[in-house]
């Protein structure tokens, strides 16, 4: 990568990382990032979800310190120990989740942080925020409560309290996710005003397009690790097309030596086959906390993996319910084997061989504090043969989830033990053990290896490849690119709750869904 | 029935009403400190039990009822301390703690009361009034409201105080963070567990004043268990009052009514069994919770430990 060149003037930088490094129980969040943050300069962060962009920040404002490296402020070293050292720093942070208090006014919020002693002095403010809005040309209204503002003006509330406490660095942490392609431009000329200032931002984004429109500088962040660098002087030189395809290369190239990585044995799809599961236009409205689907259409025929890619958050835990039946769909229909399903209740479903492995393993999955043999059957619990008349009985559950046990591979003491002392992998396999069993002709991963360590991310993804094999038809939902390609016949894109595109996993896949997935057209 | 309605009874009955509202309304106030910044505090009772105790031992001792209304607040304050530290520094869970703290100080200040003067209840002397010229002299309202201790107007006085407090002074907008969304707080460089324990320790101190109040002054003597609900009744009206002290001091008075009627009518020989009659504070919580409790609007984070960083 010769995009790496960090020939970076200790001088010149006012905040510079070297070689951080933040763990946290089980995962390495940053893995020795180097980083360098000037004035007059835009410096993108760019990395997908899970990347360790957040938790730079985190270090960066003071909430969290790193495990080693270290951070130098103005050329020295210099442990940032809290918000409040970070903001004496002159480094100021508008964090994804806003940080505006709902129930006072504007005026209140940017007051928060005085003397606790003092009269806030509201006059003064207000002749500050004249002054600093009318060099930005933006428009605040103080006296307004914050909770009747929209998203895009409580950012630039943020902005502003930023500037109001002389920030040198400005971080603007996924400042756009949550606004209106209007407000990205507006956000974007704002930040292009500020560097103009003389003030260094630092901004997080996982959108490409963004990255290219508004940096001078981007690093790409890759599983906590910085894979590499565009510094300004290569960035000019760039023309758009350039950087994003450079971007995409950094961003999902492969990697050498890459244990997950498995050579896809190429299956003949077969054509000719009728599909069995058809969803046609399905429709999920949204919910104050969660997206809605808009016309999600697809079909899958036996021994198909479709894949669902996308950024987490974009529908794909509705899309899996509102199939499974857990979620009322509001139009569209679903097909299984030709029969019309999405009338039908949950269970019906389950009966007619739709399976559902949900992501919430131990909250929705499974009852944590049962034995690991009644967890094999509790979507059939009544039915015989191992209930009869409501009466449990046991030796048949014990017979069979023993032989399940076997089967599987469950390491478990014993079929007494609670299902939630086993360790992730485990209680995936009893997942797995449930929902693949009789009957099932259509099953629905949703994140199947997420949190898994690799030998049983292994397992689970041989386990999917035999489900197929079996003739089944499946859909893989994950938020992990390389497991899709590795897995899949076809991979479709989410995107703020609809199918953005489909792509045949052939060659140049990669490429096409990554694409589609930072909302370029493939 | 002679006399129910008489003008002495009536201002008996309302003297009563506001004797029986001070405890009330220190407890509600305070408990409404804590709200604001967060922290659900149901050890109140149990603060103002340790308020009671400390105070009337300091009264008794000492022979200045001020006196006693300091170590009150102190002793208040004191168990506010471990509940700072147990839920606001450390993060337990603020419920039990609370109701720990609460079972713990009935025990404890009436076993120390038992150790102290076994089973006699020695009283203090009558609390001395001020009395304000010429407003006293109104017929019924001026007994009624003018001739009360001093402490009694420095109370409802703290509720303007109060306030003030959480409308113009940036003490009081770091309080309304904390509890309305303390991240925001706490990235604007102020220590989101000091201004809890602020809160907390206020709440203790003036729990403790109320407890001291309702023993030194409203019964003038020290028995185990005294407070007998006063301080939840003081959660039920920092919930009502919904951020406002005037709220407090309104609720504290309509209870007050209450609490006094109880002892009137018993007084006044009504053919009513007692039990009933002391139901009706109670009845009216109900009755009040019935009618504007789904109003209630609590802070957002109240009741969760804040922790940096967490998400």
């Amino acid at each position: 990568m010769s995009g790496f060149s960090s020939s970076s003037v200790a001088g010149r930088d006012i905040v510079a990382l070297e070689g951080v490094t933040k763990r946290f129980p089980g995962i390495v969040a940053n893995d020795s990032v180097d980083l360098s943050i000037r004035p007059g300069e835009v410096h993108v962060l760019l990395g997908e979800n899970g990347a360790g962009k957040s938790t730079l920040i985190g270090m960066l404002s003071g909430l969290q310190q790193p495990d080693e490296g270290r951070i130098l402020v103005d050329g020295k070293p210099t442990p940032i120990t809290s918000p409040r050292h970070a903001l004496a720093l002159g480094i100021g942070t508008v964090f994804q989740h806003m940080m505006l208090v709902p129930t006072l006014t504007v005026a209140e919020n940017l007051l928060l942080g005085g003397p606790w002693w003092q009269r806030p002095r509201t006059e003064e403010l207000a002749a500050r925020v004249a002054e600093i809005t009318g060099m930005l040309g933006i428009t605040v209204k103080l006296q307004a409560k914050v909770s009747e503002l929209s998203l895009g003006e409580q950012q630039q509330v943020e902005i502003l309290r930023a500037m109001l406490r002389n920030s040198r660095l400005l971080i603007l942490d996924e400042s756009t996710s949550m606004l209106t392609p209007k407000g990205i431009d507006e956000l974007g000329a704002l930040m292009r005003r500020l560097v103009e200032q003389g003030l260094a931002i630092v901004f997080i984004t996982h959108k490409l397009k963004e990255a290219a429109a508004f940096g001078d500088r981007i690093s790409v962040l890759k599983l906590g690790r910085k894979v590499g660098e565009i510094p300004p002087e290569r960035f000019r030189t760039l023309g758009e097309q350039e950087i994003v395809s450079e971007i995409v290369e950094l961003m999902f190239g492969k990697q050498k030596d890459d244990p997950e990585a498995v050579e896809r044995p190429v299956r003949t799809a077969r054509a000719g086959t009728a599909p069995l599961l058809q969803v046609a236009d399905l429709a999920v409205a949204p919910t104050d906390n969660a997206p809605g689907l808009s016309s999600i259409s697809f079909d899958i025929r036996p021994g198909e993996i479709l894949g669902i890619a996308g950024i987490d958050g974009n529908g794909q835990k509705q899309l899996a319910e509102a199939l499974a039946g857990q979620r009322t769909a509001a139009g569209g229909s679903i097909r299984l084997d030709g029969a019309a399903i999405e009338t039908l209740s949950v269970g019906e479903r389950r009966r007619r061989g739709l399976r559902y492995l949900t992501d919430d393993r131990l909250g929705e999955g499974t009852v944590g504090t049962f034995p690991v043999s009644i967890n094999f059957f509790l979507k059939q619990v009544g039915a015989a043969p191992f209930w009869r008349n409501g009466v449990e009985k046991r030796a048949e559950i014990d017979k069979r989830a023993a032989q399940l046990v076997r089967e599987y591979d469950v390491r478990t003491p014993s079929l007494k033990t609670p299902v939630a002392r086993l360790s992730g992998g485990n209680i995936q396999k009893v997942l797995l053990a449930r929902e693949l069993a009789e009957g099932a002709q259509v099953v629905i991963f949703n994140k199947p290896t997420y949190g898994l360590d690799l030998a049983n991310t292994l397992a689970s993804r041989q386990r999917i490849r035999d489900t197929a094999a079996r003739g089944l038809a499946v859909l893989l939902i994950s938020t992990d690119l390389e497991e899709l390609l590795g897995l899949c016949d076809r991979i479709a894109v989410i995107a703020d709750g609809a199918l953005v595109g489909t792509v045949e996993n052939v060659d140049d896949a990669r490429t096409k869904v990554g694409r589609l997935m930072i909302g370029l057209a493939a | 029935m002679t006399g129910l309605f008489s003008e002495v009874f009536l201002s008996a009955l309302l003297f009563g009403a506001v004797t029986a509202a001070i405890p009330l309304l220190l407890a509600g106030l305070g408990e409404q400190i804590s709200e604001k910044a967060g922290v659900l505090n149901i050890g109140i009772e149990g603060m103002m039990l340790a308020g009671a105790y400390l105070g009337f031992v300091g009264a008794f001792y000492s022979g200045s009822l001020w006196l006693g209304f300091l170590t009150g607040a102190v002793g208040g304050a004191a168990v506010a301390l471990v509940m700072a530290l147990l839920c606001v520094r450390i993060g337990l869970n603020q419920i039990v703690i609370g109701i720990a703290l609460t079972l713990g100080l009935e025990g404890l200040t009436a076993l120390l009361h038992h150790f102290q003067f076994s089973r006699s209840y020695p009283r203090l002397p009558a609390a001395e009034a001020t009395v304000i010229p010429l407003l006293s002299d109104i017929p019924v309202i001026g007994p009624a409201f003018f001739k009360h201790h001093l402490i009694v107007y420095l109370a409802v006085a703290l509720v303007f105080g109060m306030s003030y407090l959480y409308r113009r002074t940036q003490l009081g907008l770091n309080l309304q963070a904390a509890g309305d969304k303390p991240a925001a707080l706490d990235v604007a460089g102020i220590d989101v567990v000091r201004t809890r324990t602020i809160a907390v320790l206020t709440t203790g101190a003036l729990a403790g004043l109320g407890g001291a109040y309702l023993a030194n002054v409203g019964a003038g003597l020290f028995i185990p268990f005294i407070t007998n609900g006063a301080g939840f009744l003081g959660i039920v009206l920092a919930m009502l009052a919904r951020g406002r002290p005037i709220w407090v001091l309104f609720g504290a008075l309509l209870f007050g009514v209450c609490l006094s009627l109880t002892t009137a009518m018993q007084v006044a020989g009504i053919n009513i069994p007692t039990d009933i009659i002391q139901m009706l504070p109670f009845l009216a919580v109900m009755i009040m919770l019935v009618l504007f409790g789904r109003r209630a609007s609590l802070p957002a984070a109240l009741g969760i430990p804040y922790e940096r960083g967490a998400r």
